[in-house]
């Protein structure tokens, strides 16, 4: 234990606890700017500085750990009067655009400004005028408004793994950009946008595409309906100040309704068709040796745009059922149209997803204009969602409970986890082992894919044969586990995992790029255990039961795997090598 | 020491990144058009394809090329099977690497403090304006001259200073100094013709 006082307050600390997070133990704020709870230290703005007794320079308190001793003085004011100076050194590089930015309201530089009060015009201002990057759809480059902090070139390389973005030259011009001066979309980049949710300005943020929406739910000749994603339900409440886990799925029907849209489905509901779809694949693949194993999921779009990119000898192990927001777009223009007589040319279907990727995955391949038409047409983010209910005047904390449309719209304790990590396997899981015993599990919950460990593991008893599964989330995670497939291979042993499920943000869907701000492990748990209540609060948990989900087989698709199921609910992977130029 | 320009690294880096020679076959073609990229392959060879030489890798790679295509870079990454955004990073870092090409002179003027207060801008001004380049632009459009400044080139007692390639000219005026460019590119001429 190590010994110490901070502004003369007693502190006692394990060995190797930065003085940071000692003083946050003992209710001291020291300031930060680039210090990231998911990211270890850089020290790269230099807000944090703190005095040690006796010590003739001003220390970081990020990355300095307590030591034995030690008499840390916090603020005094040759301290906050350097803070200030680093603050107006930033600014003098940033743009004064604050009213028209991104992260206006919810930016970490801003809000520190205001803390300083530093006086805005009494900056002298160097801004180097670059053009923003806005190549890939999904997310934005303002590169003016960047404070080098380093937070997404280290989301980038250390957690997904990617290296879209790194530092480039070096002194005054360091620069944070995708190496060798490409675009984003030229880049390794995966759109899964945990830059954006890590930049503390607005520097990277997704594109907002709200004015689309708007101008569809004005438009007359339009039918629009909207879908919610299994996440969004337990994160939305943090833009109005609920805690992290909240579930407003009613409220969220309610409002969307009242925003205009002609009718509110569920992304849940096509959760559990996509899990009916993937559950007979594994059969196919596990029961009756049809196909490669692993099979591995792929509902999340970064995952399979990396997999495309750097795994693509994966590509045959791809589970080919499409994600659930493409299978509700495509059964909105064709079954739901066809079952109301509506021209699907006039319906418009808009999704709220959690993730900037979504908005890549709607033209991602031909398949995903399976209805004749474009089956989603924009997929906006948990925080245009926010932004969109705020400017709408509704005053969403209060209305009365809604009710989502039928056909598309029921759901079973099965599709809401699909925002969680482990949730696809266990919602799997659940209906695989029904389809190959014809038997339901006596207990549904399968806790060892569950929590917040990078790769977790499990063998699950199915008719009396293991089946091994292994589930990673954040990018860099991925490696390792097919690494291990790959070994058995070239061994021509047999393969350590018969099923993999990966999604590319740390904690899955809930911790989303596209969620909002401030996301930590802490929040990451809130939000999941929110979607394990809603499940376990569900009267059904299996997809295979969703009456809904058993109704469009019965009245549309015919069988899962069915020739109409092939056609509407499945796509296809290429392989794209990196670099080739 | 700057190599003299052969047919190859006067008109490489050429060829399709997406199609590099295979690190292990060293392409045999025609001598007359050497392959591309197998120059790079013989200097990786050299430091054993490890990710920890990248430095050296680079300073070896720019004085085959006089400086880092970025194509060349692609094709560094991959065969030290790191990302390319790593190599860019080390690539932008360091002075000593250029990432746009550099002429076939380097023309280094100290701004040291001595030179500085012995009136060395008027010297860079002039050099400039001979050779028709500028900050921004330090190469010259016939490829010939690079001007660069340095900060300190130790030889203080012969300020102001000007590095012509590896020659050091001392107590020098603008007038002498474009006597030096002068009788550099008289030798160019020469070897010309």
């Amino acid at each position: 234990m190590i010994r110490a006082r901070i502004n003369q307050i007693d502190v006692e600390v394990a060995e190797g606890t930065s003085i940071l997070a000692a003083a946050r133990g003992v209710q001291v704020k020291i300031p930060t700017l680039c210090k990231h709870k998911d990211l270890l230290p850089t020290a790269a703005c230099g807000i944090c500085i703190v005095r040690n007794k006796g010590g003739n320079k001003l220390i970081r308190a990020c990355c300095t750990p307590l030591e034995n001793g030690m008499e840390i003085t916090t603020h005094d004011r040759e301290i906050v009067d350097v803070r200030r100076s680093t603050l107006e050194l930033i600014l003098s590089n940033h743009p004064q655009a604050c009213l028209t930015c991104g992260r206006n309201g919810e930016c970490e530089l801003q809000s520190l400004a205001a803390d300083f009060n530093i006086p805005l015009e009494s900056i002298k201002r160097y801004v180097k005028d670059v053009p923003r990057d806005c190549s890939t759809g999904s997310i934005i480059i303002d590169f003016q408004k960047c404070i080098k902090c380093g937070r997404c070139i280290q989301v980038c390389q250390e957690m997904q793994n990617v290296w879209a973005l790194s530092f480039l030259d070096r002194g005054i011009n360091t620069r944070m950009a995708p190496a060798g001066d490409i675009t984003l979309a030229e880049s390794p980049c995966v759109k899964c946008g945990q830059c954006s949710a890590h930049c503390p300005t607005g520097a990277i943020v997704e594109n907002d595409e709200t004015p689309l929406v708007w101008e569809a739910l004005h438009d007359p000749n339009k039918i629009c309906v909207v879908q919610i994603a299994p996440s969004v339900r337990v994160t939305v409440g943090e833009s109005f100040g609920l805690p992290p886990g909240t579930n407003l799925t009613k409220k969220l029907y309610a409002a969307l309704r009242r925003l205009g849209f002609a009718a509110v489905f569920d992304t849940n509901f096509s959760a559990d068709l996509t899990i009916v779809e993937e559950a007979s694949e594994f059969i196919e693949r596990f029961v009756h040796q049809r196909g490669q194993l692993p099979l591995i999921t792929s509902c999340c779009p970064s995952w399979t745009d990396f997999m495309e990119k750097r795994h693509y000898d994966f590509i045959d192990n791809f589970s080919t059922a499409k994600s659930p927001q493409q299978m509700l777009g495509v059964l909105a223009k064709t079954y739901y149209a066809q079952k109301l007589g509506l021209d699907p040319a006039k319906i418009f279907v808009v999704s709220i997803m959690p993730c900037t990727a979504k908005k890549y995955e709607l033209s991602r391949t031909e398949e995903m204009y399976a209805s004749g038409f474009k089956d989603v047409d924009v997929a906006l983010t948990t925080r245009e969602l926010a932004r969109m209910l705020k400017q709408s005047g509704i005053d969403f904390l209060n209305l009365a409970d809604g009710a989502p449309d039928s056909m598309l719209g029921d759901y079973t304790g099965a599709g809401t986890i699909f925002g969680a990590t482990g949730g696809v396997m266990e919602a799997a899981l659940r209906t695989a082992y029904f389809y190959a015993t014809g038997k339901k599990l006596a207990k549904v919950e399968v806790e060892a894919v569950r929590g917040l460990d990078g790769v977790k593991e499990g063998t699950i008893d199915i008719a009396g044969t293991p089946v091994r599964v292994a589930v990673a989330h954040g990018l860099a995670n991925v490696e390792q586990v097919l690494d291990r497939v790959r070994a058995a291979r070239k061994a021509g042993t047999d393969t350590p995992y018969h099923f993999i499920e990966v999604m590319a943000c740390p904690g899955g869907c809930i911790g989303g790029g596209g969620q909002p701000y401030g996301v930590d492990n802490e929040r990451r748990k809130l939000r999941i255990a929110g979607l394990y209540a809603d499940d376990r609060d569900c009267a059904i948990r299996c997809s295979h039961d969703n009456p809904e989900v058993i109704r469009v087989y019965d009245e549309f698709l015919g069988q899962p795997l069915g020739a109409r199921a092939h056609e509407l609910l499945h796509t296809r992977y290429t392989a794209r090598p990196l670099y080739k130029r | 020491m700057i190599s003299s320009p052969t047919p190859e690294n006067q008109g490489r880096p050429a060829g399709d990144v997406s199609a590099p020679p295979a690190p292990q076959k060293a392409a045999p073609k025609p001598s007359s058009t050497p392959a591309p990229f197998s120059r790079v392959s013989h200097i990786l060879e050299k430091h054993g394809r490890k990710p920890s030489r990248l430095v050296p890798i680079l300073q070896e790679v720019q004085e085959e090329y006089r400086y880092l295509p970025s194509e060349v870079l692609s094709f560094v990454a991959r065969s030290l099977n790191v990302a390319p955004a790593r190599v860019f990073g080390v690539a932008t870092f360091y002075a000593h690497f250029a990432i746009k090409p550099k002429g076939r002179h380097l023309v280094r003027l100290c701004d040291g403090t001595a030179c500085h207060v012995k009136d060395s801008v008027p010297i860079l001004d002039a050099i400039r304006a001979k050779l028709g380049v500028d900050a921004k632009q330090p190469t010259s459009r016939d490829l010939l001259f690079t001007v660069e400044t340095v900060a300190c080139l130790g030889a203080c007692g012969l300020a102001p200073v000007v590095v012509i390639d590896d020659q050091v000219h001392g107590a020098m005026t603008p007038e002498k100094a474009c006597a030096a460019l002068d009788a550099v590119i008289a030798k160019e001429k020469e070897v010309a013709s």
